[in-house]
């Protein structure tokens, strides 16, 4: 139920955002035309750090409690971080190219953003080498955490790294951003939470049933081999 | 011959209590509703085919794995829930993986394992732990420089050394020759004697038959046999085996 | 025996093991020194300043060394399943843990030690005294690349590829010390004051205690059945 509402909800939110990015908001005075990339580059952020927010939280709640159901979480949050990270780091380049004139500018969130990228591509490759469930579970779970812990350390030794460097927007904190844009920054950052919850929902509902579909088929390998074993009742002694 | 289990239960303390123990890997379940109940003193013959769980069994019983269903005791306690260095300070697992570091000496070897068990091993003590085993001249050679007859008998002085209350024992005459094998027999029955508890899993019949009080065979994860020893000699006890399990037994 | 009796018992098992074998010691310093080495042939040292490189190709060599030094720690372990030795022992495992940091860092220190005076050697390069204060550096960095790189071990060595997937995991990971190391001992090579790079040291401080604690905490989940 809450799926389909929040289905209905995004599928209106994104013609809505593409309007608003393309036909509502002003274009910027110095970059042209491809600084709307903007609109899709930062909510794109929020969501792989959401993702990775997610991926810790659910770990460290595996760990804990043991529950399959934070562990599918956990990976999906993964899978939807580097998911949204992969768009951020291939936004930046294609609006950094046509404004700075290079691909690549060893910005610092953009750096952090693929160090972040790095980590969480581990994660997955971790779990496709883990053989046992619930080892690669226990093992994603301690990965998942280690990163974000690691990500303001990480953010922070990067921007000392590369020394304070001119803001390329003033995005942070208010001032100097046109309140129309702000609205429409608003809205596809509304929307892509939107996204980033359907495809959730959809990635949670995915695993159990994978659970469910292996656990159909322990209990049937399991009854033949029961079948299968020998009549003699247990010994008892004479 | 101790009769272990016609004895009333409530005289003797329950070292081991299984119920419905289970142990999956996948689809496929190594141990599949065991039921087992061992008391102190007892020396519990354990039988089965390849692939039975056996040795899922002792590694369960020796907490290197945790059961997937069930209810486990280990001297009246759940190891999940526990003081679990407690318990591992009281058994000792010996199968065929020596667990002995290469590069140290036979003496190091039995200084390290002592200490992570608790204690400070005195140097008289080294030595006669591997006099026991007809090591102690080789005490300062590393162990990659011993055969495998006597890295095994190493491995043996390595899990008696803390002395163990309950004594896992997986296969542990595979490569012993006629006189490691006796004196392990020996060791055995020695730490029975004193009132030590035994789960010993081997093809051995013979050997195996003047220690043990009871006999489980265990087919497909579950036992299907469990009895007291009394009458029986190699021949009976292999025609048990064959009536009891499906395949033919695996003799080395 | 106490937990820090424990931690150096594992740490004693571990050193003793290397001295005796010295295989891991050979093979880790011939490789920091063969990565020194291409890079004296991958870069114009007439042109470029040594110093401005030199820490950046110092801290490579350890990295990828360091990532030998730790999948070998745990090999022996995996071997024979030695392990299970340890997992069966009355101890808590976190003890193992700080003991494998403990031989790793001690083990780390001293390819340090000897590499940083060969690659002064092979870089003309005349360090005089702040060789010790760059050593000591270059050791508060390998605790936290020990640190996160031994919980990462444990938990790599029992999969498949193993030796692929530890420093895919660690490298990332590891950024902060790298940059902490590296620019710590640019600036104590150049000779410039602590307040230069003390926020490098504090950063490494405290990578190195988060993720101490943070292992402590997590290395049993590593080890679990």
């Amino acid at each position: 139920m809450l799926e389909r509402a929040l289905f209905a909800v995004t599928a209106g939110l994104v013609p809505a955002s593409l309007y608003m990015i393309f036909l509502v908001a002003p274009t910027e005075g110095k970059m042209g035309v491809v600084q709307r990339i903007f609109y899709f580059h930062v909510p794109s952020a929020f969501m792989a750090f959401l993702g990775v927010a997610v991926c810790a939280v659910a770990s460290a709640l595996y760990l804990y409690r043991k529950d399959r159901r934070f562990d599918i979480a956990a990976h999906a949050g993964a899978e939807l971080g580097v998911l949204f990270c992969s768009i951020v780091l291939i936004t930046g380049p294609i609006w950094a190219r046509p404004v700075w004139g290079v691909w690549w500018t060893g910005e610092v969130r953009l750096t952090s953003t693929l160090i972040l990228w790095l980590i969480y591509v581990g994660y997955l490759l971790l779990r496709q080498n883990a053989d046992d469930r619930d080892q690669a579970a226990r093992w994603a779970a301690i990965v998942g955490i280690v990163g974000a812990l690691d990500m303001p350390i990480i953010y922070k030794s990067v921007e000392w790294w590369r020394g304070l460097h001119p803001k390329v927007l003033k995005i942070s904190g208010g001032g100097g951003l046109d309140p129309v844009m702000e609205r429409t920054l608003l809205v596809c950052t509304v929307t892509m939470l939107g996204l980033f919850s359907c495809l959730f929902l959809e990635r949670f509902r995915l695993g159990r049933l994978r659970d469910e579909v292996e656990r159909l088929e322990a209990d049937a390998a399991r009854r033949e081999a029961r079948g299968s074993r020998s009549p003699q009742p247990a010994g008892v002694a004479p | 011959m101790r009769a272990g289990s016609a004895s009333p239960a409530a005289s003797r303390e329950v070292v081991v209590e299984a119920e419905r123990l289970g142990r999956r890997y996948g689809a496929h379940a190594a141990l599949d509703g065991l039921d087992l109940l061992v008391e102190r003193g007892e020396s519990i013959l354990l039988l089965g085919p390849n692939g039975a769980g056996k040795s899922t069994l002792l590694r369960i019983l020796a907490t290197l794995l945790r059961p997937s269903e069930g209810r486990l005791e280990l001297f009246g306690a759940d190891p999940r829930a526990s003081d679990r260095a407690a318990l591992r300070r009281r058994l000792s697992l010996l199968s065929h993986q020596t667990y002995l570091y290469d590069h140290l000496t036979a003496e190091e070897n039995l200084q390290f394992y002592g200490r992570l068990y608790g204690s400070r091993p005195a140097d008289g003590d080294l030595r006669s732990a591997l006099r026991e085993v007809a090591l102690e001249e080789r005490r300062t050679e590393q162990v990659r420089a011993l055969s495998r007859g006597m890295q095994q008998r190493l491995a043996i002085a390595r899990a008696f050394l803390h002395r163990p209350e309950l004594l896992l024992l997986d296969e542990p005459f595979t490569g012993l020759d006629r006189q490691g094998a006796d004196r392990l027999q020996a060791m055995l029955r020695d730490r029975i004697h004193e009132g030590a508890t035994c789960v010993l899993a081997t093809h051995d019949f013979a050997t195996a038959l003047t220690l043990a009080t009871r006999v489980v065979v265990l087919d497909a994860g579950r036992a299907v046999v469990d009895r007291p020893a009394a009458g029986l000699d190699p021949a009976g006890l292999e025609e048990l085996y064959r009536r009891s399990t499906r395949s033919a037994p695996s003799f080395p | 025996m106490s937990y820090f009796r424990i931690v150096g018992l594992v740490a004693w098992k571990d050193l003793r093991t290397e001295m005796r074998s010295r295989e891991q010691a050979v093979s880790v310093l011939v490789f920091a020194l063969l990565i020194l080495v291409v890079f004296n042939f991958a870069f114009d040292f007439t042109i470029i300043d040594f110093r401005s490189l030199g820490p950046g190709i110092l801290w490579v060599a350890f990295l990828f060394s360091g990532v030998l030094a730790l999948n070998h720690s745990f090999r022996i372990e995996r071997e024979q399943d030695r392990i299970e030795g340890i997992l069966m022992a009355p101890i808590d495992r976190s003890a193992f843990y700080l003991g494998k940091v403990l031989a790793t860092v001690l083990f780390m220190a001293a390819v340090e030690a000897v590499l940083v005076p060969l690659a002064a050697i092979l870089f003309n390069q005349t360090l005089g005294g702040r060789l010790g204060l760059m050593f000591l550096a270059l050791v508060l960095n390998t605790i936290g690349f020990a640190a996160v790189g031994t919980l990462f071990a444990a938990v790599t060595t029992q999969t498949r590829r193993s030796e692929v997937l530890l420093p895919v995991l660690l490298f990332p990971a590891a950024v902060p010390i790298a940059l902490a190391a590296v620019r710590a001992t640019s600036h104590i090579l150049a000779g410039g004051p602590f307040v230069y790079y003390a926020h490098w040291i504090y950063l490494a401080a405290a990578y190195d205690l988060v993720f101490l604690a943070a292992s402590v905490l997590l290395f049993d989940y590593a080890l679990q059945d």
